[in-house]
């Protein structure tokens, strides 16, 4: 990659190196991420890519390299790492809905606390994300009280309330039942579309195929391919994504 | 019953004495017991650390030795002067907090980190995500336990009386003065005792229902 290149990069990642112990999760990653572009990770499990998506926003800390985000190195700790964060909305595996607030308070809660908009101003632009992902009806009520896929439309709602200049996704369907992951892929699909920037960590073949500009495929903690996704699904460069691949298809 | 009745003002004064001192230590400890927690866990080791001694100290002393300190130690130290009743508060407020502390730190053991890295992730600072996300998910985890430290507080007061506070504690020694049977009196507080804590038993109850956070 060219400086020019990493210079314009939204998200910029470094000889990123990690352990946890002496597993040596992350290997001198390096990773440019353009504004608009929608960058699918994929591997086996173990091969450290939800690691990588958790370092991006400071969920997990790196041991050395950099990153940054529009620019901006990550602060380490503090204000300055809350404010940064706010910039990156995150949606995980598990929803991570707060569990005590209803539908809307989950989304209004950042804009509220963290933008410091009023609470009129944020109902309102939570409603018209809770539409926009289909679930308006659900507003007052518990998260418990709706479907795994309900569940995980509304977080990328609680993400997007914050206008975030990217999104990152960890394993957005690995927790839903089969007919619940399609109605979670159409609302990321349409976000890619809308020139959202994107980094997805999945198993999701179809939603790489049909909304990546690129795929990045991990194993053992190391990047070993980085192309379009045509050319990787059809031309697998590597052994590694070769097998990957292959077994993918077997079933 | 001619105990209770004949003896009202004893047991009035007495046991309004309880109550205050129990509401008054009892607000102390819940918000004082909160914020060691806080500390607990807080990101900052110095801070860890300090929570920390505060629990393994204080609990870990009987707490007639602590209320002996307020009332007899604190005032040779030649600070502000207090009376048995703020010493007593004090005392009672320091203790029952180490409890609340450990408590309301179980509690948030119990909710799931993902809570806190989704609060996070939305931006919120540390304070915000235990105050906003954290502590109240936490606190309705800890209901039962919680109830059991303030009864545990309520039934401590009585220790109280042996530093010259008039609670409840203190009815039998000033029945025996006007020449009532002690034994008598002693039933009787103990059954007024059992009746605060069923009401205290009910709020428990009428909490854990409405506080309900499925997941």
């Amino acid at each position: 990659m060219t400086i020019q290149a990493a210079s314009d990069a939204l998200v910029s990642l470094n000889g990123v190196n990690k352990h946890f112990g002496q597993l040596h999760v992350l290997k001198d990653i390096n990773l440019q991420v353009k504004k608009g572009e929608v960058v699918v990770v994929i591997g086996p499990s173990g091969s450290g890519k939800s690691t990588l998506c958790r370092a991006i926003n400071r969920l997990e800390t790196i041991d050395t390299g950099e990153i940054s985000i529009d620019g901006k190195k990550l602060p380490e700790e503090g204000k300055e790492l809350a404010l940064l964060r706010a910039d990156v909305g995150m949606v995980f595996q598990s929803f991570n809905l707060f569990a005590h607030k209803t539908i809307l308070e989950n989304v209004t809660l950042g804009p509220i606390k963290v933008k410091k908009l009023d609470k009129a101003t944020a109902d309102k632009d939570a409603m018209a994300l809770l539409e926009r992902v289909g679930v308006g009806q659900q507003a007052p009520k518990m998260p418990a009280q709706l479907s795994g896929g309900q569940q995980q439309r509304v977080a990328i709602a609680r993400a997007l309330a914050m206008k975030p200049k990217v999104m990152l996704f960890d394993e957005p369907t690995s927790a839903l039942d089969p007919e619940m992951i399609n109605e979670v892929l159409d609302v990321m699909v349409q976000l890619a579309k809308e020139g959202m920037t994107m980094i997805v960590v999945t198993h999701e073949m179809g939603f790489a195929r049909k909304a990546a500009d690129r795929v990045v495929f991990m194993a053992d903690g190391q990047i070993v391919e980085d192309a379009k996704p045509e050319e990787f699904f059809t031309n697998p460069k590597s052994n590694r994504a070769k097998d990957f691949l292959s077994k993918l298809l077997t079933h | 019953m001619n105990t209770l009745l004949n003896n009202s003002d004893l047991f009035i004064t007495g046991f309004r004495n309880t109550l205050i001192l129990f509401i008054v230590a009892g607000i102390f400890a819940l918000i004082l017991g909160t914020i060691v927690a806080a500390l607990r866990v807080s990101p900052i080791p110095a801070m860890r650390a300090a929570a920390t001694l505060y629990i393994n100290v204080v609990r870990n002393t009987p707490l007639t030795l602590v209320l002996f300190f307020f009332a007899l130690g604190y005032p040779k130290l030649g600070l502000v002067e207090i009376d048995f009743m703020t010493a007593a508060t004090v005392g009672l407020s320091l203790y029952t907090a180490t409890y609340v502390a450990e408590a309301v730190r179980s509690g948030i053991n119990t909710v799931p980190v993902g809570q806190a890295e989704a609060a996070r992730a939305i931006g919120l600072p540390f304070t915000q995500t235990l105050t906003l996300v954290i502590l109240p998910q936490a606190f309705r985890a800890v209901i039962p336990p919680m109830f059991s430290v303030f009864i545990a507080l309520l039934k401590n007061t009585t220790v109280a009386a042996g530093f010259s506070v008039a609670e409840a504690g203190a009815i039998r020694s000033n029945l025996s003065e006007r020449g009532e049977p002690a034994m008598a009196g002693l039933l009787w507080v103990a059954l007024i005792f059992v009746l605060i804590v069923f009401i205290l038993s009910f709020v428990q109850r009428k909490l854990e229902k409405k506080w309900k956070v499925a997941r």
